[in-house]
């Protein structure tokens, strides 16, 4: 794994709550190659956008590295970090939310660089501000709009151009197209493409849609309750999916060719609470396949073949159950 | 087909919405029907004008901003337009009953699901308290809720459950028609896969016909029998659901399919509808498409498109498809 | 690129244009503008006092006192048979001063303070917001008056004391905007840009909360002035015979029931005032708001 380009190792993220410690994020390893997308997909509270926050130290990780190029994240002073934000940026999921209401776009766009003073000069600072613009398809005259007089679709490329203005080398995508609508999620995704072929960027690619998430990935890996659960890479997931909760998770989504698909699995009840969870595999209260050694134990992250990552203690007799 | 099995017959629908960028065109003579028992897809993107068609069944267009101005909703074969607000009032949750996107808020916070459910009984059957809780906690066995919950306020149940409640009281009263505006989008893949499983089982027990608002082709492919695309205030596209997956005709619905990544397709590439849907203030001329369209022509810059039959029960609203022929 | 100069057509309009822009919104909103002129004809009398006034505010004439408004002393007379106008024009100086430094000295601190507490949370938040508690929980014009007691009257301390004792109310507003504020995600959009915290305060979080700050002030300003007025009134404010308009409400209280216009015309003094900031500052806080601008 020399060229990996960021490495998280055994991080974790534990909020404390009322009801106890919440672990959003128990112990996750992956890593990214540069050039490449991960994707990372989950339901709702499985730790994914915990995860890209903590990479970032927008949330402060609770333990575990984050090496970037070899230089773990987690330890930089708050100087060097700030150095560091310039390579690492983040889009958030809500175009709404994520752009200060009272700021026109050119303000938004040139935030960062002034931040980081990336440039002495207004008219450089102009020129870069309008060149990323044209980059991420805005047209020059929206320079004074506010986004509240925007799309969805061009607000959206108003984060995108905010992350890209400082020249990252690497990018978390949280939920970039979740709230937009299929034509412009569309648009979106296509451009977010494009950018990586053109400027050589890394992706985190942070969803809840599988389908999303096939469409842009390299590799893929699968988030249950604060773990990974499977990590391989875009086809071997779909083809033969390895975990019982990626092979439920694949077959609840809604197909326009159900014809096409296998099997539909149904899960029944609910993500257990993060707060406080029981040791053994998080899975296995849902698991058709559960045994007694899966409540007891917690299976580990393992390699199963070439670049695939499962942790399940008996993946390999599932294939065998549905052999028969 | 004849109209009596028709359980609700939309002709010539039109809203508008009065604001102070201008008029906002968001249903324009839309025509659609649905037979009893039957399930209709209606998809479209935000704006298209899918939840003020829904809410002007229920006769509840937000006014003054919003008016009806004109069209007829024939349910039962009644004009529900005509009708009194007082008649309108004991046919919504009875007859025509709602289930709204959110299901965090739909929900009254401070009364436990049983009241809730139990209140819906109460104001359309003439029936004990007590009976209508019993119901209420029938209905609540029947959506997958153990009965003793009925005590339990909705903060104690997670968004699938609540999800569940919320079906429960749009069934209680066992109406003819659920409208069920994206009942599935807050909620998380494999839960949606429960609740439109559960929906599924529902309207077969029931024999309800159901207008599912949505804006996910794979809900549509799973759970309904027809579908009708939406653009702009009217619907493009209405057919049997395997037709319109087997040949989608008009170019809205075909480039709607080439932007969703499907799970079960190896496309490289998204295929994207250029440019943004019309300021619903200010519709092109013609057809409201043609500004996207990439097969538009003269004419469709000009004149309304004629709603076409391409197929038995297949109507495309597009001039590729001459008067009744079968264009290509 | 070497076509640097050659602006594209939208040339982006930078601050100066943002401030004539939020001009020419609250231009457009005429019950702003004419508080803003209300307000004008206020400070500009109170800026020229000494030579808009018919009389100097201390001017007796005790053959002459109680008169009723006539042409001579168009507000009518006092106790002191001194001109109710002159002293209404001169006491403008006083109580505008109070109202606004008050107001303004208690928005900076107490704002400050509900930024610190709502930002930084935990104990920092703790500790602050006691305290403001232990001040809210005495009666503000019994704080006031301590303070003032302490310090000693004069027209400097009773702003100071008038400034103290509304600080609670203004940090406790801040700090509640700043908590809906700062779980946005622009807030934390700014801090992977790599912003520090004072930035974040100061340019995301603040003129997003200065809605409820405007709202608040201009009604502290009302307040302001009569705590100051209640103050001279016990003899720890301003001394008389200085005119001032709280002062001389106070004053003519006795008196209200045969000799009305004595309280009646600086109460319409400060009436004036709150209207004018009141219009006013509704007028603002609109056009501050992008949001608001394509709503016209």
């Amino acid at each position: 794994m020399s060229e990996a380009l960021l490495e998280v190792k055994g991080l974790k993220k534990h909020f404390e709550t009322k009801k106890g410690m919440l672990h959003a994020i128990d112990g996750v390893d992956f890593a990214i190659r540069e050039g490449e997308t991960l994707g990372l997909v989950g339901e709702s509270g499985c730790g994914k956008s915990t995860t890209g926050r903590a990479i970032l130290r927008l949330h402060e990780p609770s333990s575990g590295q984050v090496l970037y190029r070899g230089e773990d994240v987690t330890r930089l002073s708050p100087a060097r970090m700030k150095a560091m934000r310039r390579r690492m940026q983040i889009v958030f999921q809500d175009p709404y939310s994520s752009l200060n209401p009272r700021l026109p776009v050119a303000e938004l766009i040139a935030e960062p660089l002034r931040v980081n003073r990336v440039y002495a000069r207004k008219p450089e600072e102009a020129e870069r501000v309008a060149a990323v613009m044209e980059l991420v398809g805005l047209e020059a005259r929206l320079i004074d709009s506010y986004p509240h007089e925007l799309d969805g679709g061009r607000r959206q490329r108003i984060g995108i151009a905010r992350a890209l203005s400082v020249e990252p080398e690497f990018v978390v995508l949280d939920e970039p197209v979740s709230a937009l609508d299929v034509c412009i999620q569309a648009q979106i995704l296509n451009l977010m493409a494009e950018l990586q072929r053109k400027l050589g960027l890394t992706y985190l690619f942070i969803s809840h849609n599988l389908s999303v998430v096939k469409h842009v990935s390299d590799r893929i890996a699968v988030m249950y309750l604060g773990k990974i659960v499977e990590l391989s890479d875009y086809k071997s997931i779909f083809v033969e999916p390895l975990h019982p909760y990626t092979q439920a998770l694949l077959s609840a989504i809604p197909t326009t060719r159900p014809e096409r698909r296998k099997e539909r699995i149904i899960l029944e009840g609910d993500v257990p609470s993060p707060i406080e969870p029981s040791p053994g595999c998080r899975f296995c209260g849902r698991c058709r396949y559960r045994r007694e050694r899966c409540a007891a134990e917690t299976p580990e992250l393992r390699e199963v073949g070439a670049g695939r990552f499962v942790a399940c203690h008996y993946y390999d007799a599932l294939g065998e159950k549905k052999g028969n | 087909m004849s109209e009596t099995t028709m359980l609700l017959d939309i002709r010539g629908l039109t809203v508008r919405y009065g604001t102070q960028g201008g008029e906002v065109r968001a249903v324009e003579g839309l025509d659609l029907s649905l037979a009893r028992g039957e399930t209709l897809g209606f998809v479209g993107e935000t704006g298209a004008g899918k939840t003020t068609t829904a809410l002007a069944v229920m006769r509840l267009v937000p006014e003054p901003a919003g008016r009806i101005c004109g069209g007829e909703v024939i349910f039962e074969g009644e004009d529900l337009l005509k009708k009194s607000p007082r008649d309108m009032r004991s046919i919504r949750g009875s007859k025509i009953s709602m289930i709204f996107q959110d299901p965090m808020t739909s929900l009254d916070p401070v009364k436990t699901v049983g009241e809730q459910i139990a209140e819906m009984i109460g104001l359309h059957e003439s029936v004990s308290r007590r009976e209508a809780l019993a119901k209420a906690q029938a209905m609540l066995e029947t959506v997958g809720i153990r009965a003793e919950r009925s005590g339990d306020y909705p903060h104690q149940f997670s968004g699938g459950m609540k999800q569940r409640v919320v079906i429960a009281i749009a069934l209680a009263c066992n109406p003819a028609l659920v409208i069920a505006d994206e009942p599935t989008t807050a909620l998380d893949v494999t839960i949606q896969a429960q609740v439109l499983d559960l929906m599924r089982k529902l309207k077969d027990r029931y024999r309800t016909s159901m207008i599912l608002i949505t804006h996910d082709l794979g809900v549509v492919a799973e759970t309904c029998d027809k579908a009708a695309i939406m653009y702009a205030g009217n619907i493009v596209e209405y057919a049997d659901k395997a037709s319109l997956f087997a040949r989608p005709s008009h170019p809205y619905t075909q480039g709607l399919f080439g932007s969703v990544p499907d799970i079960e397709s190896d496309a490289e590439s998204l295929n994207v509808i250029s440019g943004l849907t019309p300021d619903p203030t200010d519709l092109p001329p013609g057809c409201p498409f043609h500004p996207r369209c990439p097969r538009a022509e003269g004419a469709c810059s000009t004149q309304a498109p004629p709603k076409v039959e391409i197929e038995e029960g297949h109507f495309v609203r597009c001039f590729l498809h001459g008067s009744g022929g079968r264009a290509r | 690129m070497n076509d640097a100069n050659a602006k594209p057509a939208a040339a982006r309009r930078g601050r100066k244009g943002r401030v004539l822009e939020v001009w020419r919104r609250l231009k457009r909103n005429r019950l702003a503008m004419a508080g803003l002129a209300i307000l004008a004809v206020l400070f500009l009398t109170a800026l020229l006092a000494d030579l808009v006034a018919p009389f100097p505010s201390d001017k007796q004439d005790l053959e002459n006192t109680f008169s009723f408004p006539s042409r001579a002393h168009l507000f009518g007379t006092d106790e002191f048979g001194r001109d109710i106008l002159s002293r209404v024009i001169h006491g403008s100086r006083i109580s505008l001063s109070v109202g606004f430094l008050a107001v303004g000295f208690s928005v900076v601190i107490g704002g400050a303070i509900g930024a610190v507490a709502g930002f930084y949370g935990k104990r920092i938040d703790n500790v602050l917001m006691r305290f403001m508690d232990v001040l809210m929980s005495i009666p503000q014009i019994l704080l006031a008056i301590s303070i003032v007691a302490a310090l000693g009257p004069g027209l400097w301390n009773l702003m100071i004391a008038v400034g103290i004792s509304s600080i609670p109310g203004y940090a406790r507003i801040v700090r509640a905007s700043v908590l809906s504020i700062k779980d946005r995600e622009y807030i934390e959009a700014a801090r992977a840009a790599g912003s520090g915290d004072a930035r974040i305060i100061f340019r995301h979080i603040v003129p997003n909360c200065l809605a409820p700050i405007i709202v608040q002030s201009t009604l502290g300003v009302a307040t302001a002035i009569l705590t100051a007025a209640g103050l001279s009134f016990i003899g720890l404010g301003i001394q008389p015979p200085t005119p001032e308009w709280g002062a001389m409400l106070s004053g003519g209280r006795g008196y209200i029931r045969d000799y009305w216009y004595m309280t009646l015309f600086p109460g319409l003094a400060i009436v004036f005032t709150i209207l004018g900031l009141n219009v006013l500052g509704d007028g603002l806080r609109d056009a501050l708001d992008p949001r608001l601008k394509s709503s016209r």
